[in-house]
């Protein structure tokens, strides 16, 4: 047990370390640096800029050093917490994000649990009333919000707010808070706000949990042990929750490393649509205009949030499956 | 025993193989080839005939998009900018006159700036067939004018409206379709060969190679997608042209889609590698390439097929998604999602509604995609009944 925790520690550090070289990379791809791109903007704009500013700049920013050399400071500082600096805003990224990284996490969290709250009744509803209208009707929504691209979903609620409220739903909460420092109050309207992101967010994650919990749990169903159950005499809602339910309870849990980068991505687009205050729009405006360290940061960001989550997911199987604690490997 | 039994003795020579032997048709039945089989299940499957129908189509039209878009891509009306769709009539003054439209005649509204169009129902425009239009290049290749349906002289067709150019959205919606399904189309290909070599070497070899390939697996699939894609393709030089960003973003959604196919691969060939006539095709000295290629593959080809066609959906979807947000294509490429660009004003959406259509082929796609996938995948089921 202790083993396969310490090998799987491990695999999150090691995937961590691949994925920030790979984000470095993507960092340094475009060609110039971002005070090149600078240096021309000033130009355009008619201003003379020294020789010597711009050596000056590049020292200070650590451009001059070799790329593994930079790509080390990038890393350590990481890990302690400083997250590089914007040429954008000529400020260090941790300032610039402020609560950004907060809300998004909020924002996927919730996405999950909504995800779960919803498919988890739909689901059982849909497997113990297979092939009725109930089932039928289920299937076609759940294709529909499959089919639905979150983004094009974003869309259509600003449309039908704008057009039947005349209110843009686009904010996490009431304009009085923005920038003020948390408190009850403003967690309270972040909360009531939140229902419109985490809904489009969540439906097709909801739609592809439902069909899946649907899947297990026939195939659960249609076992011995629950004809002998039924045989025995065991009423009808305490055997489906005694037994096939917790079997189908598993993949159900262990599908959250599908389902989080999915979300993740999905929250990042979604927030862009409706200039939500979490990391996706600037995110955006970071890649736009080729300010690597931001946008660096933000996708390491998330891809942290993802492996941390699978991670715990996989916590979570080995505390509900047997095998696992016994065997020592996931078996998906 | 009170009833004698007749003593019977048949006269017809005895043929040992009366059992076994087949009328024709089962004999078609039994040594129907597998992908005939599958073709069979497939049939019976009407949604995902239908959705087959559909797409095909769609590839179809892409072919012919010169011909069968009656503007041209970058064809603009100055005079009718936000124009609404014009509705198809057939009858006028209880009249039976083909189809045609109604003139519209311009407003503007004074109080909120609104472009006000109201049909003009003396003025009515029959549509023309094959007839000459906007001149086009077709694929490139030859200069030609004839369009499958054109207006009536001196009128417009503009059957769902016009954008903030005055540019006919059905025409570009055609011209789009092209692009997006192209990108679907190229991207599979990719993925489907990385995911191939990639995951045929990591089962067939199995070792180091695969633990490999298992741990580059594991790191791509625990990445959210749309924030590399779009970190990718902003990494992309500002310089290129856009046909070169065209074919770089496709390259950057099929490299970042194969895991899922390698995964695939692989689990099927451990098993496969240790079959009797794998062992046989060694010994007689084949490469580990033919072996792979020529005896494992082929026993899970139409699976693959399936799952490749599931996978189609998200790259059509990447390309809208990164486009949409400014990353992907840009003009003069057009695909759905630079349509969609036109959507972001939502307050210019709230007021011409008709920038929102670019969406429902999008989603007909990915729901046809999806459909006619899970036909395939029941159908490659060798275990289910015909």
């Amino acid at each position: 047990m202790l083993n396969y925790l310490a090998r799987r520690f491990l695999t999150v550090i090691l995937t961590l370390l691949v994925i920030s070289a790979l984000v470095f990379v993507i960092i340094q791809l475009p060609p110039g640096d971002f005070l090149s791109t600078y240096m021309a903007e000033l130009e355009s704009q008619g201003e003379i800029v020294s020789p010597d500013k711009i050596e000056h700049m590049r020292r200070q920013y650590g451009l001059d050093k070799p790329l593994i050399e930079q790509y080390f400071v990038w890393v350590t500082g990481l890990i302690q917490g400083d997250l590089g600096f914007s040429f954008e805003y000529n400020l260090p990224v941790t300032e610039v994000v402020g609560d950004r990284l907060l809300l998004s996490m909020v924002l996927n969290f919730a996405t999950i649990l909504f995800i779960y709250v919803v498919s988890f009744p739909i689901g059982v509803y849909s497997a113990t009333h297979q092939y009725s209208w109930g089932d039928y009707g289920l299937t076609l929504l759940g294709f529909l919000g499959l089919a639905t691209p979150n983004f094009l979903l974003a869309l259509i609620m600003l449309y039908f707010a704008n057009v039947y409220f005349g209110t843009s739903v686009g904010t996490l909460m009431d304009d009085v808070y923005l920038n003020q420092p948390w408190s009850i109050d403003k967690a309270i309207s972040v909360v009531e706000h939140l229902w419109v992101p985490v809904f489009v967010i969540g439906t097709s994650g909801t739609a592809g949990m439902i069909r899946r919990l649907r899947a297990n749990l026939l195939d659960e169903l249609q076992k011995q042990y629950v004809i002998t159950g039924r045989a025995k005499g065991l009423p009808a809602g305490r055997l489906l929750v005694k037994y096939p339910l917790r079997m189908a309870l598993n993949p159900f849990v262990a599908d959250i490393g599908n389902m989080l980068p999915q979300v993740v991505s999905g929250s990042v687009i979604v927030s862009a649509v409706m200039s939500l205050p979490t990391t996706g729009p600037m995110l955006l405006e970071a890649l736009k205009s080729q300010d690597m360290y931001l946008a660096g940061s933000f996708v390491m960001f998330l891809a942290l949030l993802t492996v941390i989550g699978i991670f715990i997911s996989d916590l979570l199987l080995t505390a509900l499956d047997p095998r696992i604690r016994m065997h020592g490997t996931a078996q998906r | 025993m009170s009833n004698d039994l007749v003593h019977y003795v048949s006269q017809a020579p005895f043929d040992p193989t009366a059992i076994e032997a087949l009328t024709p048709e089962q004999e078609q039945f039994y040594m129907a080839s597998q992908w005939r089989m599958m073709w069979w299940r497939l049939k019976r499957h009407r949604v995902a005939v239908i959705a087959g129908i559909v797409l095909i189509l769609s590839y179809c039209s892409i072919i012919v998009t010169e011909f069968l878009a009656p503007y041209d891509l970058h064809s603009r009306h100055t005079e009718h900018i936000y124009a609404p769709p014009q509705g198809l009539h057939l009858f006028h003054e209880g009249r039976f006159v083909g189809p045609f439209v109604y003139g519209l005649t311009y407003r503007l509204d004074m109080e909120n700036l609104k472009r006000v169009y109201t049909p003009d129902t003396r003025d009515t425009q029959v549509i023309r067939y094959f007839c000459d239009g906007d001149e086009y290049e077709f694929w490139g290749l030859f200069k030609g004018r004839t369009h499958l349906v054109c207006p009536a002289r001196g009128g417009t067709l503009f059957l769902l409206g016009t954008d903030r150019l005055g540019r006919d959205m059905a025409s570009r919606l055609l011209y789009a379709g092209r692009i997006s399904l192209t990108v679907g189309l190229v991207g599979i290909i990719i993925s489907f060969i990385l995911g191939i070599t990639i995951g045929g070497m990591a089962g067939y070899f199995g070792g180091w190679v695969d633990s490999v390939v298992q741990r580059v697996i594991e790191i791509l699939r625990s990445l959210p997608e749309l924030p590399l894609w779009m970190a990718l393709s902003a990494a992309l030089p500002v310089t290129w042209s856009p046909i070169l960003v065209f074919l770089g973003i496709t390259v950057i959604l099929g490299f970042l889609d194969w895991p899922g196919l390698a995964r695939a691969v692989r689990s099927k060939l451990l098993a496969l590698r240790e079959e009797d006539y794998c062992t046989a095709a060694k010994l007689m000295g084949a490469r580990p390439g033919r072996i792979i290629g020529r005896h494992l593959l082929p026993n899970f080809m139409s699976h693959l097929i399936a799952s490749a066609t599931l996978s189609i959906p998200s790259m059509i979807l990447g390309e809208t998604a990164l486009s949409f947000l400014g990353l992907g294509l840009r003009p003069p490429v057009t695909s759905f999602g630079v349509l969609l660009t036109e959507a972001q004003n939502i307050e210019a959406v709230a007021l011409y509604p008709w920038l929102l259509l670019p969406m429902l082929p999008v989603v007909v796609l990915v729901l046809g995609f999806n459909f006619l996938g899970d036909g395939l995948r029941d159908a490659a089921d060798p275990y289910t009944d015909l």
